[in-house]
């Protein structure tokens, strides 16, 4: 088996290519896959290279090739193929196309310390939900309301079912966030979902810039209460949690 | 035999009494010149540098001297470990190797005195407004740090140039001297961390900037897990330099004896860099979470927002050294005889860093075209994003840290077989403690997607719990069970292939590499503040700058680290003596007894040694 180190490799780093080009769905980016291969292959030549035996069978077939030892049909095969491979890969490079350009978009913008809100100035540290209250019934109430709210205003774009597919969901790019994705309102505390509703797209921050959001400014259309509703819904709604640096309460 | 120990007591006291006066010049010289040049120069809040970019001198003249402090800190606490490893085998040879790097510290405190001089001028001139309102802030820790800087170049001197005299029966005390210079350095080490941590996480003082407290100012959220961060660190550094330099002098070695000292040297290096690395990922950890606690926005900042792409730099750079310590282990394992027994166990090894390495290469914030963002539906890829999250991140590297622990259990195995009556039942109790601990990693690491946050966070407690528990219930089972152990033959130092040296110096380009990297993104994420939400800069430098130009800065300080350092080694070899028969000692290594008596830093060192008789069953 070890003899033929080297075509184990080449097989092992295509099956990789395969499996990750066409088993991954939706498709894997670009920047993503190339990350994935570099580093399989680093796994594989770093495994190969650790043992002398193993290093040994897996540069012999490069070494026939390039010492002249190998049948000349291979020889012509590599000498040829290197180049056209070389080729290829600056075609697929420098090609036109129609693509948009990349975009280097952060997923979580950081939030300011500070922003406007009805003219006033809110601190986000320290920024807490005022109607998330131990008390089961009235946090019902206001999740309820909540959730009146967010058919009103949000459910439009985040659907339904809090997965970010609503009606309009594919008119924008990037689609509206999916509350469900363990990635997103779980991962924050309540006080950065806050900032994000009250000042929408135009509230993101100068850093990681561009952005491209159709999220609208909900100050201007909702009270500083109803949008605490519309938080507690969605966190509800999603079965999710928000985060915090206290310990859970009780049960 | 009397005048013989006065001439060298003499000579210890001369050599330390030169360094004290060294050091005086040169505080009194920066002192002379920050005044001269502050009465010079018209008042101002910055200044730039001869039009060259104040932010930038002082960013590369702070990290170089942060380098060469952490060489000269780290240095010493290699020396002394070694030199106990050497008392404790009684091999002179583990005496030596402390005391040939324990030479190369004078000439680096020297340039790390002169770095830090200069960085203290740049300070003072460049950014008056700021170095006044600290030094008034701090003013009796900075009268601190210098008595503990005279503090530790005396002890240092005198640890250096008594070598000789402090041996045989007075040995113990040379030992005292060594824990003095790091108790000294860590010292130094904890005071130059208040006033950079303060600017991060700023605490004890009023609305007004007052101060209010001066040990809630120094206490403050993220200085004693910076303390323990870059202690760690530091031990890590200190021995992948080590390595680094038993790999360049292994390549130019002309002897077999020659090459098998420093294929030896660079062994030990690289343990200590090892062991002192598994752990840096879990004080790091602790270090963001009090970075997140003290400011969601400095925690968001750092790890989703803008810096979040240099953080795939970093896992690039640790995942390299996860596959380069595996590597240096297993190309080491073709010198152990009987070792090839474990050759079936690196196929899955490499699996696992691969995979581990893979995810936590995965970014939370994906580049995409916007055809592939369409695809996606959004910035967010369904499947890849469970690997963006701490969650994955945690459970990847905690399996890394398992898999290379794991590696170097059977390197230290490699030629030995147990013989004690119950050998099948420990080696099955210890392959049970490593797969139980890898199904708790991974079982949180799944369990964390369906748990709020709160609960997530004290899930990475848990696996961090059962790795560190696994590793000592390892050791603990493994000390016994090799007691006594049948030797299949020497380890035949030197006989490495020359691409393990290569993988050596990658560790310590990396860790240098690292440090500059991660210093950036530590100081890069209080933004347009020089004093974290309290006093901010107002310079033409208060702007984040680009990824690409951060790099080739923290890039261009990491060669010029190496230059100067090569300097420091160049000179220190040119006073070598010509190369000789290897070290007495140096030959068989210790005995299993040796292995037995000790505990695994001391073990795993002394055990087998040399390539000479060969290592011998107790």
């Amino acid at each position: 088996m070890i003899r033929y180190t080297f075509y184990i490799a080449i097989a092992l780093w295509l099956a990789i290519l395969a499996g990750l080009k066409l088993l991954v769905r939706p498709p894997m980016p670009a920047s993503v896959m190339m990350i994935y291969m570099t580093l399989s292959t680093l796994g594989i030549l770093v495994f190969v290279a650790a043992n002398e035996e193993r290093f040994r069978h897996f540069v012999a077939p490069l070494k026939a090739v390039f010492e002249g030892r190998a049948p000349k049909a291979v020889q012509a095969l590599v000498l040829a193929g290197i180049p056209l491979l070389l080729a290829w890969g600056a075609w697929l490079r420098t090609a036109p196309t129609w693509d948009a350009p990349y975009e280097p978009r952060v997923v979580h913008p950081e939030p300011p310390s500070g922003f406007a809100l009805h003219g006033k100035r809110i601190e986000t540290a320290g920024l807490k939900n005022p109607l998330r209250t131990a008390d089961a019934a009235t946090l019902e109430k206001h999740t309820a309301e909540g959730k009146t709210i967010y058919y009103q205003n949000c459910f439009f774009c985040h659907g339904d079912a809090l997965a970010g597919d609503g009606h309009f969901a594919n008119a924008f790019s990037p689609i509206p966030a999916n509350f469900r994705d363990v990635g997103t309102i779980s991962m924050l505390q309540e006080s950065f979902v806050f900032w994000r509703v009250a000042t929408g797209g135009p509230g993101l921050p100068k850093g990681a810039t561009p952005w491209s959001s159709a999220m609208p400014v909900w100050q201007n259309l909702l009270t500083e209460e109803e949008m605490w509703k519309a938080i507690l819904y969605i966190y509800a709604g999603s079965g999710s949690t928000p985060r915090t640096w206290e310990e859970e309460p009780k049960k | 035999m009397a005048q013989a120990i006065t001439t060298s007591a003499f000579h210890a006291l001369k050599g330390t009494y030169k360094g004290v006066v060294k050091i005086s010049l040169m505080l009194a010289a920066t002192y002379l010149v920050a005044q001269g040049l502050s009465s010079f120069l018209p008042a101002a809040d910055y200044r730039s540098l001869f039009g060259f970019s104040n932010r930038t001198a002082v960013w590369v003249i702070a990290e170089l001297h942060l380098m060469f402090a952490a060489f000269v800190l780290g240095v010493p606490i290699f020396a002394f470990i070694t030199e106990i490893v050497g008392v404790a085998t009684k091999e002179k040879r583990y005496d030596e190797l402390a005391r040939e790097f324990t030479k190369l510290l004078a000439m680096a405190y020297t340039l790390t005195a002169v770095l830090g001089c200069v960085l203290l001028v740049l300070f003072i001139v460049l950014y008056p407004k700021l170095t006044g309102y600290l030094s008034g802030l701090f003013k009796p820790t900075w009268l601190l740090y210098i008595v503990l800087i005279f503090g530790e170049v005396i002890v240092a001197y005198f640890y250096w140039y008594s070598w000789d005299l402090l041996q045989g029966a007075a040995k113990k005390w040379h030992l005292v001297l060594g824990l003095l210079v790091n108790l000294w350095g860590t010292a130094l080490l904890f005071v130059a961390d208040i006033w950079v941590t303060f600017m991060m996480s700023p605490a004890g003082i009023d609305d007004a900037n007052n101060l209010v407290s001066l040990w809630d100012a120094i206490n403050n959220h993220t200085w004693m897990p910076i303390n323990i961060h870059r202690l760690l660190a530091n031990v890590a550094f200190g021995g992948a330099i080590v390595a680094a330099y038993a790999a360049v002098r292994f390549l130019n070695a002309k002897t077999d004896e020659e090459k098998a000292r420093f294929d030896w040297m660079g062994y030990v290096g690289s343990f200590i860099a090892i062991a002192a690395f598994i752990p840096l990922p879990f004080a790091g950890y602790w270090l963001g979470r009090e970075i997140y606690q003290f400011s969601e926005q400095m925690g968001v900042s750092m790890m989703g927002g803008s810096f979040a792409w240099l953080w795939i730099l970093q896992a690039m750079l640790i995942g390299g050294l996860f596959l380069a310590s595996n590597f240096y282990l297993w190309l080491g394992m073709g010198r152990i005889p009987g070792a090839e027994r474990y050759t079936k166990f690196q196929i899955g090894m490499m699996i696992v860093l691969t995979i581990g390495f893979i995810v936590w290469a995965t970014p939370r914030s994906i580049i995409a075209s916007g055809a592939e963002m369409s695809a996606m539906g959004g910035s967010h890829h369904p499947f890849l994003g469970l690997f963006g999250v701490m969650a994955a991140k945690n459970t990847a590297v905690n399996l890394m840290i398992l898999t290379t622990f794991f590696s170097f259990m059977l390197y230290r195995r490699g030629n030995r077989i147990p013989v004690v009556a119950w050998a099948t039942a420990g080696k099955a109790v210890q392959a049970l403690v490593i797969a139980a601990a890898a199904v708790v990693v991974v079982g949180y690491g799944v369990y964390s997607y369906f748990v709020p946050s709160i609960t997530r966070i004290g899930f990475s407690v848990y696996q961090v719990s059962a790795v560190l528990a696994a590793m000592a219930l390892f050791v603990a089972i493994d000390i016994p069970l090799l007691k006594g152990a049948s030797v299949i033959g020497a380890i035949r130092w030197g006989q490495i292939p020359a691409r393990a040296q290569y993988a050596l110096f990658f560790l310590a380009v990396s860790f240098t590499w690292l440090m500059g990297l991660m210093g950036y993104i530590r100081s890069g994420i209080r933004q347009y503040w020089h004093i974290y939400g309290r006093v901010m800069d107002e310079s033409a430098n208060a702007y984040t700058m680009s990824h690409g130009h951060a790099t080739i800065i923290v890039s261009c300080i990491v060669v010029i680290f190496f230059l100067l350092v090569s300097v420091v080694f160049w000179l220190a070899a040119r006073n070598d003596p010509p190369p000789g028969p290897r070290p007495a000692g140096g030959g068989d290594g210790g005995s299993a007894a040796d292995a037995a008596s000790m505990p695994l830093a001391a073990a795993s060192l002394g055990r087998p040694g040399g390539s000479g008789a060969g290592g011998r069953a107790a």
